[in-house]
């Protein structure tokens, strides 16, 4: 079995990868990691998104830094590569909160904010969330395995897992 | 003034805030070396437009392992300043501080943490005062943050603040380091766009 490389994900950036090929993205604070999966022809994406909503921002152009626009881009690349739309399911990684800023307005929970608009997002669209590690306050590397859909979740104290 | 965009900042433009850095360093390195009685040295700065995938990477790596303290800075500068103190460093300077020999190892008490908040809170403090004496612009620090974590997780805060008004971010780090004990961070601060423009033309600079 021949292993795959490892396409990595930049901050307000995304990619779509097929078996054996792995999705990775390094050090999520309060960004959200919206990984999608078709288990069906064993296509990946990852988007790496930092804000909630473009339509709140007047410089939006950047499709991949914003919940609403990169999960449109995201499905899109994928369809394009084989996947379908009504076989994708979708995990959730990071949104934490790093700082424990005591005026907690919704405007500094942006870690919050961001999985919410991920959630109603993928919601509206009826793509599932099948796994998630979200919120708190410690930092998560991903890494997406497109031979499995398996999404490993590093941290620096509180382990490694696989959802 | 208020118009100079990422685009058309130039050469003086950089050299400017370089200098500004340097200032702003250099006052913070008084303040630690008083602290710590002992001589710190400082690099060169370095000032970057970065876009967000680079941010994440200034400070030794992503998933680089660093206690940083974060202030938000608000009045005629706004944005925000990163203390941020390599892991292994923080525990030599907490046991400078505090009088005690803990390896890397053990972890840190609720003092030890407070100790480093403070430290941190000290040099934002000392380099912002610094800036605004010389620039004549008010720039209040806020309480300190703590927090001990990848640098990119670390480094998405001021990266999403900033991340609401445009693609790239304008940073000034200078590194700092103790020979002796080799204790090693950066400052790093971050203003806003309108925020790097009123610098500029307080220096004269914004031509």
């Amino acid at each position: 079995m021949k292993d795959g490389k490892v396409i990595k994900v930049g901050m307000a950036d995304l990619n779509v990868a097929e078996n054996p090929d792995k999705l990775m993205t390094l050090g999520l604070g309060s960004c959200i990691g919206i990984v999608l999966y078709d288990s069906a022809v064993k296509v990946g994406g990852l988007a790496h998104i930092m804000l909630p909503d473009s339509t709140q921002i007047k410089n939006n152009s950047n499709l991949a830094k914003f919940a609403d626009t990169a999960i449109d881009v995201l499905i899109k690349k994928m369809v394009e590569v084989g996947a379908r739309q009504t076989r994708l399911v979708a995990k959730l990684a990071g949104g934490a909160q790093m700082f424990d800023f005591k005026q907690t307005s919704d405007e500094m929970r942006i870690g919050y904010r961001n999985e919410m608009a991920a959630r109603e997002i993928l919601k509206e669209l009826g793509i599932p969330i099948v796994a998630d590690d979200t919120g708190s306050n410690y930092g998560r590397t991903i890494e997406l395995d497109t031979s499995t859909g398996i999404l490993t979740v590093k941290t620096i104290n509180h382990g490694l897992k696989e959802i | 003034m208020g118009d100079i965009k990422f685009n058309n900042l130039n050469e003086g433009h950089l050299d400017a805030l370089s200098e500004v850095g340097n200032i702003g360093a250099g006052n913070a390195n008084t303040a630690l070396s008083q602290m710590l009685n002992k001589r710190i040295d400082m690099d060169v700065p370095s000032v970057k437009i970065a876009d967000f995938d680079e941010v994440s990477g200034v400070l030794g790596g992503a998933e680089n392992l660093i206690v940083g303290i974060l202030v938000n800075v608000k009045g005629d500068i706004n944005g925000m300043m990163i203390v941020a103190i390599e892991k292994s460093s923080a525990h030599k300077l907490v046991n400078m501080l505090m009088g005690q020999e803990l390896n890397e190892l053990d972890g840190y008490t609720q003092m030890d943490l407070s100790a480093l908040c403070e430290i941190g809170n000290i040099l934002a403090s000392s380099y912002l005062s610094s800036l605004s004496a010389m620039t004549g612009l008010a720039m209040e620090p806020s309480i300190p943050h703590l927090a001990i974590d990848m640098a990119g997780a670390i480094l998405s805060v001021p990266a999403i603040e900033l991340g609401k008004v445009d693609d790239r971010v304008l940073l000034i780090k200078n590194e700092f380091l103790e020979g002796g004990e080799s204790v090693m961070g950066n400052y790093i601060l971050l203003p806003d766009p309108p925020s790097f423009n009123k610098i500029l033309t307080s220096l004269g600079a914004a031509e």
